[in-house]
């Protein structure tokens, strides 16, 4: 039994059959990536996760409870972070404002009337947001503002807003899009010193192969909405139905 | 102090001060010298500036901090100041539950308002709340006669109930008052051509706008207010932040709905008298400029821009042509015609005009308003300092 299961998930947008029975199972402390190409109902799933579609037909079971039906900021609060495609971040606010934020939300819940206190007194939080901007290494830019940012440091601010939640699963949509080689390998080895220091489910993904490759534990590949294989990274490599669908009929 | 920083303190000190000394500050003129109508010391216009101070720091809260633009936030200042009067009807003409049950009632009012306007956001929010303060304008003329008084306003009578002040006997309208102290009662000091006017209806207003200045810095600086920053600047991720938006935005326009009723009782506080016209879309257009003109965002910025329109729509609405061409008498004649000409659109019922002019080039040069001019200068003083220090430290090195 993984910490995400989803169940017989079926989506249709009009006539169009974006995710058809998919079945998916992501054990705890593994790195599960879903990979296919375009237009294979990746993104589609992913937002069938979180809250922002919700399945025609099918269970999402998140830790033995149902997603479905949850609003975003519900789901978060059971213990699923997102990072998006292109950054996510509080771009009018400080670096350090971006990383309180995620954690009083954590602390605090969904809403709470702290209007007389004082950010400045939280002296607890504000150390283990310094002690996560140190493990991204951006602990020195902490009072810039962020909207004049590189798209890197961006990521990596996004990554830290996610993980100073602990979050029981982490979900990662094309982490490395439109980034260059450098970045993509930076992203690559955070990524990979994050699970070496914390145990942390995650869910990638990507099309990049370089990036599944080097971080998964196991990869299902998707195609037409459909699962076609899930295996561990090396036999996915030469298996000829991923071939197919990625090269299509003539392969 | 009193849990600020100490930028903030020092902030807070300097409003307090200005406010304090606002009779000496305004009234920089002798009396009956030429520039005497440019003064802006007396108790009339000091206390409007206060008020209307309030009105748009409670205003900055909403816009300022979450990004929601509200059409109609003088339905609030209105429903403050009916229910102040009707306090002064019914209960007692002291100001304290008048103002309480103004804040009060203006909060209940805005949780309504806000909690259907707040299902929409951008201009559609905007729209919402016009239409709601426009229906209350319309209803408060027509159908709700009996509670608003209508077109005639609603006004203190001879004979109403004031269960808790002893019966009175003499044939005027009685004052609020705070305690006994009249809120018109002034104190005059005369120090060779200056008159200087201290009234307890400016410093009663005066200490609350700094009670609700300082509320507002603790906002601004608490985990609360950067939520609402924060939903000005990424919505989408707030949410996947594990954040609820709706009840802050709700909380936020409350807040400023109760700054708003604030400043309605304490309108009616100074001149118990409510009307409808108070809750015209335009009065709800004008806390919008002042706002923008003085900073939106920052904390002392609404209090600059309230001041600023109060002192145009005053001082500049009541010079006439008589006195243009008083001031451009030493001119040849022809000329000082035309130089009149030109000038005149600008004053006097064309004040509007300079006000359109002044905030279209605000937006357009200065997007932080007076604030931003102030930071400006501040850092330019402050480059040519800098610069000087460091010609003359490398100088001894050439």
């Amino acid at each position: 039994m993984g910490i995400l299961e989803v169940k017989d998930v079926n989506k249709r947008f009009g006539g169009l059959k974006a995710l058809s029975d998919v079945n998916l199972s992501v054990k705890e402390n593994t790195v599960h990536a879903i990979i296919g190409p375009n237009g294979a109902g990746k993104s589609t799933l992913l937002n069938c996760l979180v809250g922002k579609l919700i399945p025609d037909t099918g269970s999402v079971m998140f830790d033995g409870q149902s997603v479905l039906g949850r609003k975003p900021y519900q789901i978060n609060q059971m213990g699923i972070s997102r990072v998006f495609q292109t950054p996510e971040i509080f771009g009018d606010l400080t670096v350090m404002e971006n990383v309180m934020i995620p954690l009083l939300a954590k602390r605090d819940g969904a809403f709470r009337l702290h209007a007389f206190e004082s950010v400045e007194d939280e002296t607890d939080l504000r150390h283990e947001a310094e002690t996560m901007l140190e493990e991204v290494k951006m602990l020195d830019k902490r009072n810039m503002h962020t909207a004049s940012m590189s798209r890197g440091d961006k990521r990596r601010l996004e990554m830290a807003m996610c993980l100073i939640q602990k979050p029981k699963l982490l979900l990662l949509d094309e982490p490395t899009a439109g980034m260059a080689r450098a970045d993509t390998n930076n992203t690559i080895d955070l990524l990979k010193e994050i699970r070496e220091k914390r145990s942390i489910t995650m869910c990638i993904i990507e099309h990049d192969m370089h990036v599944v490759f080097s971080l998964a534990d196991r990869i299902t590949v998707l195609a037409q909405g459909t699962p076609l294989v899930e295996d561990e990274p090396q036999k996915i490599k030469g298996h000829p139905k991923v071939k197919e669908a990625y090269l299509g009929e003539a392969a | 102090m009193l849990g600020l920083g100490k930028k903030d303190t020092t902030l807070l000190l300097i409003v307090a001060a200005l406010v304090v000394f606002a009779p000496f500050i305004l009234n920089p003129f002798p009396g009956g010298s030429g520039m005497a109508q440019f003064n802006a010391g007396y108790p009339d216009l000091m206390q409007r500036f206060v008020i209307f101070g309030i009105f748009a720091i409670g205003f900055n809260i909403l816009f300022g901090l979450t990004g929601y633009l509200s059409f109609g936030h003088a339905a609030f200042l209105g429903v403050g100041s009916y229910s102040a009067v009707w306090m002064f009807k019914l209960l007692s003409m002291n100001v304290l539950p008048a103002i309480l049950l103004a804040v009060v009632f203006s909060g209940l009012f805005a949780l309504l308002i806000g909690y259907i306007s707040l299902r929409r956001s951008g201009i559609y929010f905007s729209i919402l709340t016009l239409a709601f303060a426009q229906m209350c304008y319309a209803l408060a003329y027509s159908v709700l006669t009996p509670i608003t008084g209508g077109e005639t306003g609603l006004q203190l009578a001879q004979d109403d109930p004031r269960i808790l002040d002893a019966a009175r006997d003499s044939g005027n309208l009685p004052v609020p008052g705070l305690f006994g102290l009249e809120m018109r009662s002034t104190a005059d000091l005369v120090l060779g051509d200056w008159v200087f006017t201290f009234s307890a209806g400016y410093y009663f207003c005066a200490v609350v706008m700094l009670i609700s200045f300082y509320m507002a810095i603790r906002i601004f600086r608490s985990p609360f207010g950067m939520m609402l920053r924060a939903i000005k600047s990424n919505q989408h991720r707030l949410n996947y932040t594990g954040l609820n938006a709706r009840p802050y935005t709700l909380a936020a326009f409350v807040i400023s709905g109760m700054y708003a009723g604030l400043a309605g009782g304490l309108m009616a506080s100074m001149d118990p008298l409510a009307g409808a016209e108070r809750m015209f879309w335009t009065a709800s257009g004008e806390v919008v400029l002042m706002t923008i003109l003085g900073g939106v965002g920052t904390l002392i910025g609404p209090v600059l821009g309230a001041g600023l329109i109060k002192y145009m729509e005053n001082i500049l609405s009541k010079i006439n042509g008589d006195i243009l061409h008083s001031w451009f008498a030493f001119l040849p004649d022809g000329l000082e015609d035309f130089i009149v000409t030109i000038v005149y659109p600008f004053i006097g019922k064309g004040w509007h005009l300079t006000l359109g002019l002044m905030f279209m080039a605000v937006v357009i040069f200065l997007p932080g308003g007076l604030v931003e001019a102030g930071q400006r200068i501040a850092r330019a003083v402050r480059g040519r300092r800098s610069d000087d220090r460091k010609s003359a430290t490398t100088e001894p090195a050439e």
